[in-house]
């Protein structure tokens, strides 16, 4: 007779009183397979840990996020936002589905060309642009969005030196009714500084400003901030309009649409309390509909959606190393993934599922990443089915940021897999080694020599 | 490992110590190990009767089951050797 499987034997008290709001099970069937393929399989071949990218997702995501605004408006374009995962293979499927690039430094700038996005589809944002990251995207006519007056003066500056005509947005911050109000990038509208730098720009005659640009936040958890965004914004358009008789030819959204994933602390599942991409769609293109703009003069709305359009395309795949009491009785599990691979468990409480079967049965248990660090922590207290050393689990929505935000600490890190459409395994990242990481550094010559 | 003999197990998994007045839930296999540890089994019985019914190895069993001792004796339900 075949043996049964095997489970840890476990105890748990049970409390009588306020029911527990974290407590709610959350998983109930394993995740065996990601578009098609086994994730044991995966691990077995590649490692543990290993990040996997769904081509099909991102490619799904983008289709659905780009429909909800194509209907309700005649001109969009997304421009994809480098800094949230700028792996080539996603940057390279975002391309291939219309994406321009939006990019917050030279380095992202680099990365875009190399890329063969054309040097006009490239959105460059950020406080960070040097003379020669500017110098280059006024030659190649790369949209700039200024984000403070000395980089103004810089742009109208070095327009005499190049005889170009820059073509520039600029960066507003507002009060949109959402805290905290992000004011550090840009130009404030609720206080005249934004007006005074579209003055100065108009006035200055060097400069072809073409957009305006808001990013108000991240993780926005409604939509109407957009909308009261967008009504700010075509203000703006109207007054120049107004006073120059300039048409603006594009109103940029930034990012900051939430993704599906739970915040630490929220009562309720992401899932069912962030916007859909049809409240995000409806609230910004009803705002410009809505204005005092022009059926004629409407602008294309720019949009620079990262982590809504690329959370739900990653995972990483992980074994458990061990499962240990700590001292004040409860119950811990340690895993070899850490916040050095999952930057984003410092604010979600990410979904942890077995890659094989389990019971109904569940442990409250803190999930401990491998780190020799304490504050590797990968979720505190979360009620999960009962895992045993070298049992297998997915996380699921982590393709925002992890992958860029991610730390060379303590350990190496893993390859990086992608499922094409058709099922086949592609490494897109390769693992790191010894060599990559030393191969950086340089010991002086009398440090060279010790007997120890 | 001994049981406090005032342990009541039910067949689903519950324990209640009359003791302390708590209740505890346990899963299948946690109430498989407590029933043996009423019959007064030894830890190399209890190994063995798991590795003859469960597909895993002996040590993994050993591990798993003085990690459960070890919650057994946090919330006092074992007597004190």
């Amino acid at each position: 007779m075949a043996k049964l499987p095997f489970e840890r034997p476990i105890i748990k008290k049970i409390n009588i009183g306020v029911p527990n709001k974290i407590g709610m099970k959350t998983e109930y069937t394993p995740i065996t397979e990601i578009d098609g393929v086994s994730v044991k399989q995966m691990i077995k071949e590649y490692g543990s840990p290993v990040y996997v990218i769904s081509e099909k997702t991102i490619r799904e995501t983008y289709k659905k996020a780009y429909s909800a605004f194509a209907v309700r408006y005649p001109k969009i374009q997304f421009a994809w936002s480098y800094k949230t995962n700028y792996l080539n293979a996603v940057c390279k499927t975002f391309h291939q589905e219309g994406s321009w690039a939006e990019v917050v430094s030279g380095f992202e700038y680099d990365k875009a060309i190399a890329n063969k996005v054309k040097p006009q589809h490239i959105v460059f944002n950020g406080p960070d642009k040097s003379r020669e990251d500017l110098i280059k995207a006024i030659k190649n006519q790369s949209l700039i969005h200024i984000d403070h007056f000395d980089e103004l003066y810089t742009i109208i500056s070095l327009t005499s030196e190049l005889n170009e005509t820059p073509k520039v947005a600029i960066r507003v911050n507002m009060d949109t009714g959402v805290y905290p109000q992000w004011s550090r990038f840009g130009f404030n509208y609720d206080n005249g500084e934004a007006w005074d730098a579209l003055n100065r720009i108009m006035i200055s005659k060097k400069l072809d400003l073409i957009g305006l640009h808001a990013h108000i936040g991240t993780y926005m958890m409604t939509a109407e901030a957009y909308k009261i965004a967008g009504q700010k914004l075509s203000d703006l358009a109207v007054k120049l309009k107004e006073k120059y008789n300039h048409t603006i030819k594009y109103i940029d959204f930034g990012g900051g649409f939430a993704s599906k994933n739970t915040l630490i602390g929220a009562y309720l599942p992401g899932s069912d309390t962030c916007p859909s991409f049809d409240d995000y769609a409806e609230a910004i293109t009803s705002s410009i509909i809505n204005s005092k703009i022009k059926p004629d003069d409407f602008p294309t709305i720019m949009l620079e959606t990262g982590r809504a359009l690329i959370d739900d395309a990653g995972y990483i795949l992980g074994t458990v190393l061990a499962n240990k009491k700590l001292a004040d009785g409860s119950n811990s599990t340690v895993i070899d993934v850490g916040v050095n691979l999952l930057f984003t468990s410092f604010w979600y409480e990410h979904q942890i599922t077995p890659a094989q079967e389990f019971s109904p049965y569940t442990e409250n248990t803190t999930i401990y990443g491998p780190l020799c660090m304490n504050i590797d922590v990968i979720r505190r207290s979360a009620n999960l089915p009962i895992m045993k050393k070298g049992d297998n689990f997915v996380i699921s929505r982590i393709g925002a940021y992890n992958m860029t935000q991610w730390m060379q600490f303590i350990a190496l890190r893993p390859k990086i897999l992608m499922i094409d459409l058709k099922g086949n395994v592609h490494i897109i990242r390769e693992n790191e080694k010894l060599k990559d990481i030393v191969s950086m550094e340089r010991t002086p010559e009398h440090l060279n020599n010790f007997d120890v | 490992m001994q049981l406090k003999n005032n342990i009541a197990i039910s067949e689903n998994g519950f324990i209640f110590d009359p003791n302390t007045g708590e209740s505890y839930s346990l899963n299948p296999i946690g109430t498989e190990i407590l029933n043996l540890l009423k019959e007064k089994k030894t830890d190399d019985e209890i190994i063995n009767f798991l590795n003859e019914k469960y597909d895993s190895d002996k040590l993994t069993i050993e591990k798993s089951l003085n990690e459960f001792y070890s919650f057994l004796q946090e919330y006092n339900l074992s007597e004190n050797d």
